[in-house]
């Protein structure tokens, strides 16, 4: 019962949420749609916490939606254990990256009064949830080898039984603890998502590479 | 022709006093919140010294501004690819500490201290963190210089000057100062839209003002490295860019912004300019940054030219407006009498915000038998002037001389023309060969005499009529959504994110 819920309750109330409160909060209360950032009132430790964090952190999702999307040329590009062996250490290398730059960033937060002063409960939420994500990822690739390999034999076919609203939670239930708590932890980051100031990696200023470099805005319509 | 209208400004430095009038004003209506505690987004500098922030004209640091790139120009250090590289860290903001950590005192304790002894006295903390500070710098930290040559010599404009040239104006009888009051420049070509990641700058079209949608600002924080002049600021409270509004709300409804309304010296105009918005790029792209000045006032239309009106009417800047721009005062003085000059026009913003520089005579010397006050000629030589004129080329000119000189030279003739009329000790050949001298003739000279020393409040701001009628008509549904974001304010209470 309690995998029940866990693995096929708990999925669809965090996409739920990620989605509609995503949305919402984007459509009605854009003004608080920010990266929040703190670099004004500290620099030179942000480099150290937020550079290896967000290098991380990218190739990491990266990694998992490639292994989502594309499980079958996964399979195939391990079929030569040189080719795992590249695959796996860099996961770890971006984890380590990835580790190095949260705790960077929750040392830096601690050890500075005018962030301190200025940490919400929801900054403290979100480090948490990476963190614990993080450190259970890196328990997954060192203590459950080899990730890339089985990810795309267990949790995708798990995953895709999500996504066609057909949940078949057999594989995952099957898995290691650390594999379980990850997963776990996975959706309660996608639950909270969008009641925090990671809303920022959703607006992600991509169409600014073609947008023409100046903007004007005209209150009255043109006669063209 | 692509005819656009801009409010545009001029600050007579001659005659600000540094009464900080204009920065209170601006403090008291925009500024005085939590987390924009340490912005000035008008605010008076003591010339030669370092400004706010410290010594923000040093682009080595800040890297502020445009770069020349082969035929065109870039947005230095930010901008799309170098922006892509530097979005987790930027290395070229300035953080609180280049401007200054705000402060205020616990003035509690002078009421609520139990009886003893000792004086209660009110402790300096800071509004940051709430703990007892040292306070180590303020939004006015040079003013006047503090009584030292140390913050003169700070500053970077000192670069163009030669070594002897430097020394000189640093003898303490020497020490020379003038009052540069900035704000918003309201650019043409304002770098500070083009490093927006988010589209939350823009130029509003019917009148040039730059404002930041609060509601699209993701707190990307390019803007505040890309504009050379350090005019955006980042209110580490809601986590969003601000910036100098022009006062709109005000310019709206016919009133001029707070900062020209107050000031005391009158130094402040105000007024509509016409140009040609298919010559920005090619103007900003100019190699030679000495040509900048002149190539500027080339792309400034003449609003009485009958194909300058008719592109007007087509690009709907109605007759009322064309009204307003021929008779503004910022064309009188920049297209007219070659006086107004932008600040550092070598970062090809094209600032609209001009000023007319100072003259510092040298009135008097020192010498063996005493203070000597007979000079060669009135007022002296441009080239004994108490700053050397490359200084005031490098704040003026983009480096260019020439154009400093000639403005200077046509207010040295003017007040010769003056005091032959007041005071009669001038001899009128000498008069005329210096008005000619300063391609001014008599009624030019008047016509700047008035507008600078008699001019009232209507005269100094020619307010163009902004139709805000008729924008709020069409904040319906065909409004585009982005102008829905646009000077309308906050539908609710601006709260900070989580």
């Amino acid at each position: 019962m309690l995998d029940l819920l866990l693995y096929a309750v708990l999925p669809y109330i965090s996409i739920v949420l990620f989605l509609f409160v995503s949305i919402q909060r984007y459509r009605h209360d854009p003004f608080t749609f920010s990266s929040l950032s703190s670099q004004f009132l500290e620099s030179r430790k942000l480099f150290w916490g937020s550079v290896p964090f967000h290098v991380g952190i990218m190739t990491l999702f990266l990694g998992h939606l490639i292994g989502f999307m594309f499980p079958r040329q996964v399979v195939l590009w391990n079929r030569v254990p040189v080719r795992l062996f590249i695959l796996e250490t860099t996961a770890l290398a971006a984890a380590v990256l990835c580790l190095i730059g949260i705790v960077g960033l929750i040392v830096r937060r601690a050890t500075t009064s005018r962030l301190r002063r200025h940490t919400t409960a929801a900054d403290i939420a979100v480090y948490v949830m990476l963190l614990f994500q993080i450190v259970t990822g890196m328990w997954v690739a060192l203590g459950l080898r080899w990730g890339s390999a089985w990810y795309t034999q267990t949790l995708v076919p798990y995953l895709w039984s999500l996504a066609r609203l057909q949940p078949d939670i057999q594989r995952v239930v099957e898995l290691g603890l650390p594999a379980r708590l990850h997963v776990i932890g996975a959706f309660v980051l996608i639950a909270a998502f969008s009641f925090t100031r990671l809303v920022h990696a959703l607006v992600a200023p991509v169409p600014y590479l073609w947008r023409p470099l100046q903007l004007v805005i005209w209150n009255r319509v043109r006669p063209d | 022709m692509n005819v656009r209208s801009q409010v545009s400004m001029v600050f007579h430095l001659d005659k600000c006093i540094g009464c900080h009038t204009c920065s209170v004003a601006c403090k008291n209506i925009w500024t005085d919140r939590k987390g924009a505690e340490y912005m000035w987004w008008n605010n008076v500098e003591t010339k030669p010294g370092t400004g706010y922030p410290t010594a923000w004209e040093d682009q080595d640091k800040y890297k502020g501004g445009w770069e020349r790139k082969g035929d065109g120009i870039e947005v230095r250090a930010v901008g799309k690819l170098r922006g892509a590289l530097t979005v987790f860290h930027n290395p070229n903001l300035p953080t609180i500490d280049d401007y200054y950590e705000p402060f205020t005192y616990t003035y509690e304790d002078l009421i609520d201290s139990p009886e003893g002894s000792d004086q209660p006295v009110a402790k300096p903390i800071s509004m940051i963190t709430g703990n007892p500070m040292e306070i180590e710098a303020g939004p006015n930290w040079d003013d006047d210089l503090g009584g030292s040559a140390v913050y003169a010599a700070n500053d970077p404009n000192l670069a163009s000057m030669s070594e002897e040239d430097r020394e000189s104006i640093f003898e303490i009888q020497k020490l020379v100062f003038f009052y540069l009051p900035r704000m918003c420049n309201h650019c043409l070509n304002p770098t500070c839209v083009a490093a927006c990641p988010s589209g939350a700058l823009y130029k509003r079209g019917e009148d040039g003002i730059v404002l930041i949608n609060q509601e699209r600002c993701r707190a990307w924080r390019f803007c505040v490295t890309a504009c050379p002049y350090k005019k955006t600021y980042f209110n580490w409270g809601t986590g969003k860019s601000e910036k100098c509004i022009l006062c709109y709300p005000r310019l709206e409804s016919g009133q001029a912004p707070a900062c020209f309304h107050s000031c005391v010296g009158r130094i402040r105009y105000l007024g509509m300019m016409l140009y040609d918005a298919d010559m920005v790029e090619e103007i900003a792209s100019i190699e030679d940054p000495k040509e900048l000045v002149a190539a500027q006032r080339r792309m400034l239309l003449d609003p009485f030219d009958p194909e300058v009106i008719a592109g007007a009417a087509k690009n709907g800047i109605g007759p009322d407006v064309i009204k307003s721009a021929q008779a503004s005062p910022v064309k009188k003085f920049v297209s007219d009498w070659g006086l107004a000059l932008p600040l550092h026009a070598e970062h090809r913003t094209l600032p609209m915000l001009f000023y007319v520089p100072p003259l510092l005579p040298v009135l008097a010397k020192v010498t063996d038998n005493g203070y000597d006050t007979s000079m060669d000629a009135f007022l002296g030589a441009l080239d004994q002037s108490r700053l050397p004129i490359e200084y005031m080329a490098s704040l003026f000119g983009g480096g260019n001389e020439g154009v400093v000189r000639y403005a200077l030279r046509k207010q040295q003739a003017i007040r010769m023309h003056r005091r032959m009329i007041t005071v009669g000790d001038i001899d009128a050949t000498e008069v005329e060969y210096a008005l000619a001298e300063a391609d001014c003739t008599p009624e030019q000279a008047d016509a700047i005499y008035r507008l600078t020393t008699l001019a009232s409040h209507e005269d100094r701001f020619v307010i163009p009529p902004m139709h805000r009628e008729e924008a709020i008509e069409l904040l319906g549904d065909e409004t585009p959504l982005e102008a829905k974001g646009a000077g309308v304010g906050f539908r609710r209470g601006p709260e900070r994110g989580a």
